[in-house]
């Protein structure tokens, strides 16, 4: 079923960030995920694409073990991150968490000022439980922030409720806010779906800006948005994994016949 | 092409029907406060005086005021409120926070919901037994005030775990995916967002306790004692057990002293409740969402 990736060009890693092997998960007796394989190349864009119940969320939200805060879900296989098994009973979930960040579908800022909300993961994580000093504090926002191209439209907002943004500066800040703590890896989990046009351009800039610097795995139902704000496409069905090959040969040249005929927009 | 229909005409007049019907009894409902609170100030209102509030009652409780009781209530729902609420508060977290949905949570929410159906004689029993008897705190107002608060709990619990619910899902999912633990999830983000709801119903279910009789008359409450509480371990007069002492026990009261207590009572509770609405609305406008 599965195709290799191909190397594709540029590709500067050759190693894996994320290695799927046999990955099933069941929510209680439905079984959403059957034996996904998959092989996500560090600090490039991959996206999963496939109709809506296709398992693209469920694999998204597999990888920082989120799904397991649900009692009923049950999976086998493994993840390995960086050539770590992520259901070792050893790995802690915090530490997973901090690098592996996570953005969703609608942004969701937290119900505090921009800093605070740009702070709370080096608050969550610092090693002795203190927030950074002040200088330290303005030097990480000011640095995530512009990151993620917002420094220059909040630099006199920054004690604004993150909730009152535009929905495009607030998916931005969520974003931000993943960045102080390090994380390797981002799964996004349709970034854009809650936006306008042109919030969707900007952000999807932004995704692509901070590639190579991040592995960045991304659920998208915009076929557009696979096509050009990734390097790697996964086409899933029924939870099953259809097909991965580098984004541009996928949709010239899908090599499966569903493929092809998801891209076509024959079903949706 | 536009002009009504028969059938139009009836469901029109059917609409016009079940507004009114409605709108009747909702005023029924209005009806009985404005009536209580009416008579009240107009039969208890001549009783109430500086020296009402601020003397102990003399003469056989058929002449004074009402100080040790109206001290004694306060007592009675301050010391209810340091226990239940801690403990409520507690329990709210757990269930609204961490417990898993299983078969012994829901074990657990039906005890809260059968708790709250326990008539309130059964719990002053319950609280002879345990907090008079068994634990030795005699009757006194540690005693009276651990029945209220058992009384009380379901409903702290319920109004803590619906104020909980109010802080968006998403707000959790956002915490708990950059690696923050379920204890500093509620303690940055749920509880500083939840506090004045938590806050407002705890003070209102509360409130309610200043007016309850039965639980306390057999733990802690006494008919008649010119002396104010100086400790926990004190008995204590209390305004709904003084109403109920003076207006059936009693031979001779001026027929405006049970009025006049019954309105400083509702007084208290209505002022409790003032604070609380107050409360809420300054806290409200501060959320930032």
């Amino acid at each position: 079923m599965t195709v290799a990736p191909p190397r594709a060009a540029g590709a500067t890693d050759p190693a894996a960030a994320i290695l799927v092997e046999k990955l099933s998960l069941w929510y209680g007796d439905f079984q959403a995920l059957f034996d996904v394989d998959l092989r996500v190349r560090a600090g490039a864009i991959t996206s999963l694409i496939g109709p809506s119940g296709c398992g693209k969320t469920t694999l998204l939200r597999s990888v920082n073990r989120i799904n397991e805060r649900l009692a009923y879900v049950r999976t086998s296989g493994s993840i390995r991150l960086w050539g770590l098994d992520i259901y070792d009973p050893a790995v802690e979930l915090a530490q997973l968490r901090k690098q592996v960040g996570m953005v969703f579908q609608r942004p969701n800022p937290l119900p505090l000022s921009v800093r605070d909300n740009v702070l709370f993961g080096t608050r969550v994580h610092v090693p002795d439980g203190r927030a950074p000093a002040r200088a330290v504090a303005d030097r990480i926002v000011e640095e995530a922030l512009r990151e993620v191209l917002l420094w220059d439209e909040l630099k006199d907002a920054l004690d604004r409720p993150g909730t009152q943004l535009s929905l495009e500066q607030q998916q931005k800040l969520c974003i931000a806010r993943l960045l102080p703590v390090k994380p390797r890896l981002l799964l996004m989990d349709e970034p854009c779906s809650a936006l306008d046009p042109a919030g969707t351009e900007a952000v999807e800039e932004l995704i692509w800006k901070l590639r190579g610097d991040y592995t960045i795995l991304i659920v998208t139902h915009n076929m557009a948005q696979a096509r050009r704000a990734s390097e790697e496409c996964v086409f899933m069905l029924l939870g099953e994994m259809i097909e991965h090959s580098d984004t541009a040969s996928m949709f010239l040249n899908p090599a499966n016949e569903q493929t092809a005929a998801y891209i076509e927009g024959r079903y949706g | 092409m536009f002009e009504a229909t028969a059938r139009n005409r009836r469901n029109q007049s059917v609409e016009g029907g079940f507004r009114l019907l409605f709108l009747w009894m909702t005023c029924m409902l209005i009806l009985p406060v404005v009536l209580i609170l009416g008579v009240l100030i107009y039969r208890g209102g001549p009783a109430i005086s500086y020296e009402f509030l601020l003397t102990p009652p003399t003469d056989g409780m058929t002449a004074g005021g009402i100080l040790p009781a109206l001290i004694g209530t306060v007592w009675l729902v301050v010391v209810a409120l340091l226990a239940s609420v801690p403990v409520g508060v507690a329990a709210a977290l757990y269930l609204s926070e961490y417990a898993p949905d299983n078969r012994l949570t829901r074990a657990i929410n039906l005890a809260i919901i059968n708790l709250a159906g326990v008539p309130s004689i059964v719990h002053a029993l319950f609280g002879v037994g345990a907090f008079v008897i068994f634990f030795r705190f005699g009757t006194s107002i540690l005693a009276a005030s651990l029945t209220l608060a058992i009384m009380t709990l379901p409903v702290v619990i319920v109004s803590t775990r619906e104020s909980l619910q109010t802080v968006p899902r998403a707000f959790r999912e956002a915490c708990w995916n950059m690696g923050a633990t379920r204890w500093q999830t509620i303690r940055k983000v749920v509880l500083p967002n939840s506090i004045s709801g938590i806050l407002t119903g705890v003070i209102l279910e509360v409130s309610r306790t200043a007016g309850e009789t039965a639980p306390i008359m057999f733990t802690g409450a006494v008919f008649f004692s010119p002396f104010l509480p100086q400790s926990v371990l004190d008995q204590t007069m209390a305004m709904s057990l003084h109403l109920f002492v003076i207006q059936t026990q009693v031979p001779n009261v001026p027929e405006h002293v049970p009025f006049g207590v019954a309105l400083v009572l509702i007084s208290m509770v209505l002022a409790m409740n003032g604070l609380s609405i107050a409360f809420r609305v300054y806290l409200r406008g501060r959320k930032k969402w």
